[in-house]
C-alpha cells in the first residue's frame, strides 16, 4: 500500500518535535518538509549562549542531515512555500516545486515585531530571532572589541527576549543599554519586586537600563548606518546597533492567502486542526482558545498532541499554563502561573536580602496556582509541578517556600537582616555606634540590653535604635536573650518604626521596593499603613534624591486639597502667619462668588476655609488664587500647617516682640517642609499668650528680654500643655532652635506619630540635651533641614496649574446618558 | 447575562491609569472607579464605599484591594467586599483589555438605564 504523503511547512522546533513522536510510534507517512532557513535544526532556546559565546551553532543542532537521511524524510532547506491549494491538496514552493499531500502541518512560526519607527530601516537595526540576527551581532561585537571603544548597542525592550540579547551583548564586551516601555522589566511575568531585583542585577553588570523609554526615532549618522535613538522624552542614546525585541508575531500570511482561518494566529481546534479538514498547524503561528503561545513548553505539547493525531491516537490539547526562565548567566529567574493578587488568593512571601533572593507563591483553595523565583530558582520546576498538577498543598503548606529539599525542615530568623549588616554600619546615630562595637560588647559578656548600653552608650540617647541593639543581641545569643516585643509598622512586617528607619540609613536604602525586598517586608507590594511611612522616611533621609512616591500618599496630600465626607474638597491658601489684606480677601471673594463655593470658613489656624469645592475645579481656583499671590497652605499636609501669631509690637500695648514679623519668618522658612504628622505652631508677642502658642507643637512665648520657645503641645485628641525648650535671646537664634528641634522630630519620629507622642517616647531631657546644650549638634540638624528645603519649597497649586499631575483632576471618561444606548458591541 | 449580551465600552488607554493609581469614570449618574494594581490587573467598582459613600478612587490601591480615604475601610477591588471586620459590598463591573485599550462591560446598565 502506498505510504500516505504528509507535508510540513517550516521546520523550527516544533515541528522537530513533531517527527520525533511520529517515529517512536513507527507510523510511516511519506514525510516532505519545506524550511525557508538554510538550515538543518536547531534549538531555538540556546540562541542566547551563542550570542554570549558560550556555544556555538553546531552545539544546538538538534536533528542534523544524517537525521533526515536515516529516517528517510525529505527535507528542503532555504525553500519557502508560495502557496497551498486546499481544493487540490497540493503546496508550491517559491522555486515552482509542487508536492500533494494528504494531509498538511503549517507550522510557519512567528516573525519578531518592527516598530515602524523612522529610521527602523536603517543599517544596524536588528531582531533578535534566528542565527542569522545572532551571526550579524557576533559580527558587531567582534569588530566591538577590535575597537579601541566598545561599541554601543541599544537594546529596546525589556522582556525575556531583550534581556537575553542586553546580556549576551554586554557578555561580548559591548556597552549596552535597555529601553523598556513600561516602568518594570518583564513585567508580564515578574512581580515588580522581582523586577527590581532583576534590573538592579544588570545594572551590576553594567547594562544601562532605562525605563518608561518610550523611542521617538532611530537617528541617521548620515551615512544610512544607525548612530543612535531619540526617546520621547527628549533624552538622546547613542547606538552602533540597535537590536528590536518586543515581541512575536505569528506568521500568518501563507495561511491566510490560502483561504485559512486566521485570527492572531492560525486558528486550530484541540485536536490542532484549522478550519479544512486535514490541514493542521502548530507552533507559534498557531492561535488555540484565543491564546497565542511563545514559549517552548506549550509548542511541545501541541507536538505531541497533533503527532497522536496523526497517529490515529485521538489526543486533546487544552492550553498549556506556562514557566519562564531566563537564561542569563549568573541570574537566576523563574517565573509560572498567575501571580496577581486577589481576595480568594494567599500569598507566601520569602525574601533573603543578604543572598538576594525573593520567592513568591500564589495559593488558592490550598493549591499553588502561581510562583515567582528570584536568585534561587532551583526549586522552579517543582513549584511548576505541583501547579499543573493541581496538588494539595495543605499539608505542607507552612515549609512549601523552602522548597522540595526541606519539607518539614528550617524555621526563619528573624534577625538575618541584623546579621547582614556590616561591622562598620551605624547602629546608633547619637552616639555613632557601629555594630561591631555592639557585637563586641556582647561577646565580652554584656549581654542585656542596660549592659550593652552601659559598655557602648548604644541607644542610651534618644532610644529610637533600641529595637535593632535588641535584635543584635539576640542574633548572638539567641535564646538565651529575651527581647522586649516590637510593634510592628503594620502586618507587612516584623520590624517597627525604629528599626525601619534605621535600616534605611544603616543600608542605604533607596526606594519603596528596595526596603520592601531588603527588610524581607511579607507581602508583595505593602498596604496603605506602610506605603505612606516608608514613602516619608525616604523623603526625609534622602531629601534630594528621591523620587516621591505620588501611590504611596493619601488622596489630600495627591490632590494637595482636603476630601471632605461628601468627595468634595476644601482649600485653605496660605496666609503668611495669619495677616491678610484687602487685595487677598477680594480674590478670595471673587473665587468663592466665581465657582459658587458653598462654604468659608474662618479657621482655628487663622486661615480661610473654602468648603464643598468639587475636584475639577480645584486647579482653576488655583489659577485664580495664584494669579493674586496665594500659594498652597499646605491644611492638608502631614507638614507645616499654619503659624499662628498676634499683632504685637506692631499695634498691642503690652507686646514685648514683634510676633507677627517672627511668625512670618519662621513660615516662610519652614513652609513645604514634610514631617511625621502635621505641625502646628504660633507666636505670642507677650506671656498673656492671645495666640495660643502653649499647646502647639511648637511655640514662642515673646518676653521683654528675647523668646521662649516652647514644644510638644497639644490641644486635640490629647490636651496637653508645651514644655519649654529654652531661651533665645534673638530672633535668629530662637529660629535655629525651633528649626532644628523640627528636624530632629523629621528624623526621629514615627509616621502619624505627633511631635508631644514623638518627645515623650524619646524624652524631654535628651531633646533639650541635644538641642539646647549641644549647639554643633543644633546646628547640624538646622543645617540638614535648609539643605532639605531646598527642594521643598515648590508651591503645589502653581505646579498643578502648570500641567502636572493632570489626570489626578478629570474623570478619565464622562459618557452621557444618550450615549449609553448607542454602545457598540463588541463581542 | 450571556456573553453576548455584555456591551464593551471603551473608555481609554491602558496607560491613562498609573500603575497603583485609579482613574473614575461617569456613566450616567453612576462613578465608577477604574484601579490599577501593581501586576498591572485593571478592576471597576462603583466609586462609593458601602461605609458612608466615599469616593474609592480617591484611595490607595495595595495588592487587590483599596483602601477607602474617609475611613480606611479596605474594599476588594475583585467581588467589591469589604475585608476585615467591616461588612459591605459595591458592585464591581466586568473589564477586559484588547490593544492597550479598557473596555467596560455594561450590559446591566444598559439595561437599568434604558
Amino acid at each position: 500500500m502506498k505510504k500516505e504523503s504528509l507535508v510540513i511547512v517550516g521546520n523550527g522546533m516544533a515541528p522537530g518535535r513533531m517527527l520525533e513522536h511520529l517515529l517512536d510510534n513507527n507510523l510511516s507517512y511519506d514525510i516532505t518538509i519545506f524550511n525557508a532557513e538554510p538550515r538543518v535544526n536547531y534549538n531555538r532556546l540556546m540562541l542566547s549562549p551563542v550570542l554570549s559565546g558560550e556555544k556555538t551553532y553546531e552545539d544546538i543542532i538538534t536533528h542534523d542531515d544524517d537525521w533526515y537521511k536515516k529516517n528517510d524524510i525529505n527535507l528542503h532547506k532555504a525553500e519557502p512555500i508560495a502557496s497551498i491549494s486546499t481544493e487540490n491538496k497540493t503546496v508550491t514552493s517559491k522555486n515552482g516545486k509542487v508536492v500533494s499531500y494528504d494531509k498538511l502541518v503549517i507550522a510557519t512560526g512567528s516573525s519578531p515585531i518592527i516598530i515602524p519607527l523612522p529610521g527602523h530601516q536603517l543599517d544596524g537595526v536588528m531582531t533578535y530571532r534566528d542565527l542569522d540576527d545572532v551571526d550579524r551581532m557576533l559580527t558587531v561585537a567582534a569588530a566591538s572589541r577590535a575597537s579601541k571603544e566598545p561599541l554601543k548597542a541599544v537594546v529596546i525592550g525589556g522582556g525575556l527576549l531583550g534581556l537575553e540579547a542586553a546580556a549576551g551583548l554586554a557578555e561580548q564586551g559591548m556597552q549596552v543599554t535597555v529601553l523598556h516601555l513600561m516602568d518594570t522589566l518583564m513585567e508580564k511575568q515578574l512581580d515588580p519586586s522581582a523586577s527590581w531585583l532583576l534590573s538592579e542585577a544588570f545594572k551590576h553588570r553594567d547594562v544601562a537600563v532605562l525605563t518608561n523609554a518610550d523611542t521617538e526615532k532611530i537617528v541617521d549618522r548620515g551615512d544610512g548606518a544607525v548612530s543612535g535613538v531619540i526617546l520621547k522624552d527628549g533624552r538622546k542614546i547613542p547606538a552602533d546597533i540597535v537590536v528590536m525585541a518586543v515581541g512575536i508575531r505569528p506568521s500568518t500570511t501563507l495561511a491566510k492567502d490560502s483561504g485559512i482561518e486566521v485570527e492572531r494566529g492560525i486558528v486550530v481546534d484541540d485536536q490542532m486542526q484549522t478550519n479544512i479538514l486535514d490541514v493542521y498547524a502548530l507552533g507559534e503561528c498557531v492561535q488555540h482558545r484565543d491564546t497565542c503561545y511563545g514559549l517552548v513548553a506549550p509548542l511541545f505539547e501541541m507536538a505531541k498532541t497533533l503527532a497522536d493525531n496523526l497517529c490515529g491516537t485521538e489526543s486533546s490539547y487544552t492550553g498549556s499554563v506556562t514557566a519562564t526562565r531566563l537564561k542569563v548567566n549568573g541570574i537566576d529567574l523563574y517565573s509560572a502561573g498567575d501571580f496577581n493578587d486577589g481576595a480568594d488568593r494567599q500569598e507566601i512571601v520569602l525574601r533573603d536580602a543578604s543572598a538576594g533572593v525573593y520567592k513568591r507563591l500564589v495559593l488558592k483553595d490550598n493549591k499553588l496556582i502561581g510562583a515567582v523565583l528570584y536568585g534561587e530558582a532551583s526549586d522552579g520546576p517543582w513549584f511548576f509541578d505541583l501547579l499543573k498538577k493541581d496538588a494539595d498543598i495543605s499539608e505542607f503548606r507552612e515549609t512549601l517556600i523552602f522548597g522540595q529539599a526541606y519539607q518539614g525542615g528550617a524555621q526563619l530568623n528573624p534577625s538575618e537582616a541584623v546579621a547582614a549588616l556590616t561591622d562598620d554600619s551605624e547602629i546608633c546615630g547619637c552616639n555613632g555606634i557601629c555594630k561591631g562595637t555592639i557585637v563586641s560588647a556582647i561577646e565580652s559578656g554584656h549581654t542585656t540590653l542596660d549592659a550593652v548600653r552601659a559598655q557602648t552608650k548604644a541607644s542610651s540617647s534618644c532610644g529610637t535604635c533600641t529595637g535593632l541593639v535588641e535584635q543584635i543581641l539576640t542574633w548572638k545569643l539567641g535564646d538565651e536573650y529575651e527581647a522586649a516585643a516590637i510593634t510592628p509598622v503594620c502586618g507587612c512586617t516584623h520590624y517597627g518604626h525604629d528599626e525601619v528607619r534605621h535600616l534605611i540609613r544603616a543600608k542605604s536604602l533607596r526606594t519603596i521596593p528596595q526596603v520592601m525586598q531588603e527588610l524581607e517586608w511579607k507581602t508583595s507590594c505593602g498596604c496603605a499603613k506602610c506605603r505612606p511611612a516608608l514613602n516619608y522616611y525616604l523623603v526625609c533621609e534622602y531629601p534630594a534624591d528621591y523620587k516621591d512616591d505620588y501611590q504611596s500618599r493619601f488622596i489630600n496630600e495627591r490632590v494637595h486639597a482636603n476630601i471632605q465626607k461628601d468627595g468634595t474638597y476644601s482649600i485653605v491658601p496660605r496666609m503668611w502667619g495669619g495677616q491678610t489684606s484687602s487685595k487677598q480677601l477680594r480674590a478670595i471673594a471673587d473665587v468663592v462668588d466665581k465657582f459658587r463655593i458653598p462654604t468659608v470658613k474662618v479657621t482655628g489656624g487663622q486661615r480661610i476655609d473654602m468648603l464643598g469645592i468639587q475636584k475639577e475645579d480645584l486647579v482653576p481656583i488655583w489659577r485664580d488664587l495664584g494669579e493674586a499671590g496665594f500659594v498652597s497652605g499646605h491644611a492638608y499636609a502631614k507638614g507645616l500647617r499654619t503659624v499662628k501669631t498676634c499683632v504685637g509690637t506692631d499695634w498691642c500695648r503690652f507686646g514685648t516682640q514683634d510676633s507677627t514679623g517672627l511668625g512670618v519668618r519662621i513660615e516662610k522658612f519652614m513652609w513645604g517642609s514634610w514631617t511625621p504628622a502635621k505641625v502646628k505652631m504660633a507666636v505670642s508677642g507677650c506671656p498673656r499668650n492671645c495666640s495660643e502658642a502653649t499647646c502647639k507643637d511648637v511655640g514662642v512665648i515673646c518676653v521683654d528680654s528675647g523668646f521662649e520657645v516652647h514644644y510638644a503641645g497639644a490641644a486635640g485628641l490629647d490636651i496637653k500643655g508645651t514644655q519649654v525648650l529654652g531661651h533665645a535671646n534673638t530672633e535668629d537664634e530662637a529660629l535655629e532652635i525651633i528649626v532644628a528641634v523640627v528636624q530632629m522630630y523629621r528624623e526621629q519620629g514615627h509616621y502619624l506619630e505627633r511631635m508631644y507622642k514623638w518627645s515623650s517616647r524619646v524624652g524631654h531631657e535628651e531633646i533639650k540635651q541635644q538641642i539646647m546644650e549641644n549647639k554643633d549638634k543644633r546646628k547640624r540638624y538646622f543645617d540638614r533641614f535648609v539643605a532639605s528645603q531646598k527642594i521643598a519649597q515648590v508651591d503645589p497649586w502653581t505646579e498643578r496649574v502648570a500641567g502636572k499631575d493632570r489626570h489626578e483632576f478629570m474623570p478619565l471618561t464622562v459618557v452621557s446618558p444618550a450615549k449609553v444606548t448607542h454602545l457598540e458591541v463588541v463581542r | 447575562m450571556t456573553e453576548q449580551r455584555i456591551k464593551w465600552l471603551e473608555l481609554g488607554a491602558f496607560d491613562d491609569i498609573p500603575k497603583l493609581g485609579s482613574r473614575r469614570i461617569e456613566l450616567d449618574k453612576m462613578k465608577i472607579g477604574l484601579f490599577r494594581t501593581a501586576s498591572d490587573k485593571i478592576f471597576a467598582i462603583e466609586d462609593k464605599c458601602p461605609h458612608l459613600g466615599g469616593p474609592l478612587s480617591e484611595g490607595i490601591v495595595h495588592d487587590n484591594c483599596v483602601t477607602c480615604p474617609l475611613h480606611n475601610w479596605v474594599i476588594s477591588l475583585e467581588s467589591g467586599e469589604a475585608q476585615g471586620a467591616d461588612k459591605g459590598c459595591v458592585r464591581s463591573f466586568p473589564i477586559k483589555i484588547a490593544n492597550h485599550r479598557i473596555f467596560l462591560g455594561v450590559s446591566k446598565l444598559h439595561e437599568e438605564s434604558a
